[in-house]
């Protein structure tokens, strides 16, 4: 027995994702996987799901979904104006839902993706180790792509999760006109010019709306490079900037290739990718470097916050 | 061999990158796929991906597994690995034999490719085949092979315009190396002819045909054989 959830409208880019495809990318597969790992985690712990449970990520317009039978649910990340039944529900909250009720998305207040986890998780089997979709691939989640009007998903049975986990987090979310994002200096600093150098760290850039999963392009001052000339294509990570020869930044996200050619000028920090990743097109963000010590000081500090959660969760 | 010239560099506060050369050709990716044997042979608890590419091994980790400052202990266990000799006797490759329709509608750039190095059809082909061929990395997309090792003659740069279509199977050089493309993609390689193998299937253990290192032994096949291979697959 399984409970069934029909999509009555899909929404723009309603996808299943966990916390992606490890163990692949020497064969060029992508990780994929959550945009906003921390909201991920943070609505699977509401309901007291394990971490890598598949959520729906869901961008700007959100899906219309009509549950079967009682569960619970809960919905972290961007504020997309949920409602059930016609009546708004709050965010961070673990809510049940009755058997046919409707959980539906209006106006977006806040951030840009929301993850909505159901108790004991969406029930699609992993694919090479993970429920992440791949969409340019065809592969991985609900039938390789994102979801259609008609769709049926199953989540598992409904067995009422046990007391709310201590959860000191919140999901942060943009609140400045100009997101500030952490970032350590990249393999190819030394390579930039003196201005560039100066412009990274001061300027200003705007996210293109050529922006996705895959990358976020951004506008703003070029950024050259002292030493033009080809790269050896070599790998690239989650939040890497890279500088292609028209100096406009691009920063990889999720659904990065595993491997790129361009020079990297940073890296954003793992613990300020959330943020980015709940930026919309045409808003604004700078850069601030840190060190590498400070990056992995405050990773270690994220992961002990969610350590702890899931022990008292479990 | 020793090691010499190595660089350890930070590629964000998850991934660690070692480089084992500034150059693209046999000899740097011999050291690369040694090195992955070594890492394999004694592995680093933590680790969620190690990523040869054609110079550089990147190393995908939990910061959580490496103490205080994982970066620093990450490093400290490579320059234990990187201190011994890697094997000169180092395990065979695997051979993969490759079966290619060469030219016609199969390689459309076969006659042009032979013009600009100025030798016959036949001949290129003749040089492909006995090329040493060896998978120097994967990336662009799943299961996209970078093959080292194309005898120099057959040396070019790509399509000054790339094709928007290309099918998969499709063989093509660039530089000293062949690709193939696994799936229907753009791309502006020089296509030689097609293989009726699949080189990947997302969810078939392995999904990939190739992985790094492997050495490719491409095998010539006629039009009917192709076409037989390809209905036999589905």
């Amino acid at each position: 027995m399984s409970i069934s959830i029909e999509v009555i409208k899909p929404g723009a880019q309603s996808q299943l994702q966990d916390l992606g495809r490890y163990g692949y990318q020497h064969l060029g597969v992508p990780v994929c996987g959550a945009m906003d790992e921390y909201s991920h985690r943070l609505v699977n712990l509401l309901v007291g799901n394990h971490t890598d449970q598949a959520t729906l990520e869901i961008v700007l317009m959100g899906p219309s979904l009509r549950f079967a039978a009682t569960t619970q649910i809960a919905i972290c990340g961007a504020d997309l104006s949920a409602t059930l039944d016609g009546e708004p529900v709050a965010l961070h909250q673990r809510l049940t839902v009755p058997a046919g009720a409707v959980l539906s998305f209006g106006r977006r207040i806040n951030g840009l993706r929301s993850y909505l986890a159901v108790r004991g998780g969406f029930s699609v089997a992993p694919l090479m180790g993970s429920r992440s979709t791949f969409v340019r691939g065809s592969f991985g989640g609900h039938l390789g792509r994102a979801l259609r009007k008609g769709d049926v998903l199953q989540a598992a049975d409904f067995k009422p999760a046990g007391a709310l986990p201590d959860l000191p987090l919140v999901s942060t979310l943009p609140s400045a006109e100009i997101t500030p994002l952490r970032v350590v200096l990249g393999e190819h600093w030394a390579g930039f010019t003196a201005e560039a150098q100066a412009l990274f760290a001061e300027a200003s850039y705007r996210i293109s709306p050529q922006s996705d999963r895959m990358g976020y392009r951004l506008e703003g001052p070029a950024l050259a490079r002292s030493q033009p000339g080809e790269l050896i294509s070599e790998a690239v990570n989650f939040g890497s900037i890279q500088v292609p020869p028209d100096g406009q930044p691009i920063v990889l996200m999720a659904e990065r290739q595993s491997t790129g050619g361009y020079p990297k000028i940073g890296h954003v920090i793992s613990v300020d990718l959330p943020l980015l990743a709940q930026l919309a097109p045409q808003e604004a963000l700078r850069f601030v470097p840190v060190s590498l010590e400070t990056a992995q000081t405050l990773y270690l500090q994220r992961e002990q916050q969610f350590a702890a959660a899931l022990g008292d969760a479990s | 061999m020793t090691i010499e010239n190595w660089r350890i560099d930070a590629v964000g506060d998850r991934c660690l990158l070692v480089g084992l050369g500034t150059t693209v050709d046999p000899e740097t990716s011999a050291r690369v796929h040694a090195f992955v044997q070594r890492l394999r042979a004694q592995p680093i608890a933590g680790l969620r991906d190690i990523v040869p590419a054609f110079s550089t091994v990147a190393l995908h980790y939990r910061p959580e597994c490496f103490g205080p400052t994982p970066f620093a202990s990450l490093k400290a266990l490579l320059l234990e690995r990187l201190a011994q000799p890697l094997d000169a006797q180092q395990a065979a490759p695997r051979v993969i034999e490759i079966p290619v329709c060469y030219g016609g509608d199969y390689g459309p750039d076969l006659e042009d490719v032979a013009q600009r190095c100025g030798l016959s059809t036949e001949r290129v082909i003749a040089l492909h085949l006995e090329s040493a061929h060896r998978v120097y990395m994967l990336g662009f997309a799943p299961g996209f092979p970078f093959i080292g090792g194309l005898n120099a003659q057959l040396a070019m740069p790509r399509r000054t315009t790339p094709r928007t279509h290309i099918p998969p199977g499709s063989v093509a050089i660039a530089r000293e190396q062949t690709c193939i493309y696994p799936l229907e993609t753009p791309g502006g390689w020089n296509i030689l002819g097609r293989t009726p193998v699949r080189l990947f299937e997302a969810g078939a253990e392995p999904p990939c045909l190739l992985g790094p290192g492997d050495a490719i032994r491409f095998v010539r096949i006629d039009a009917n054989t192709y076409e037989a291979m390809l209905e036999a697959r589905q």
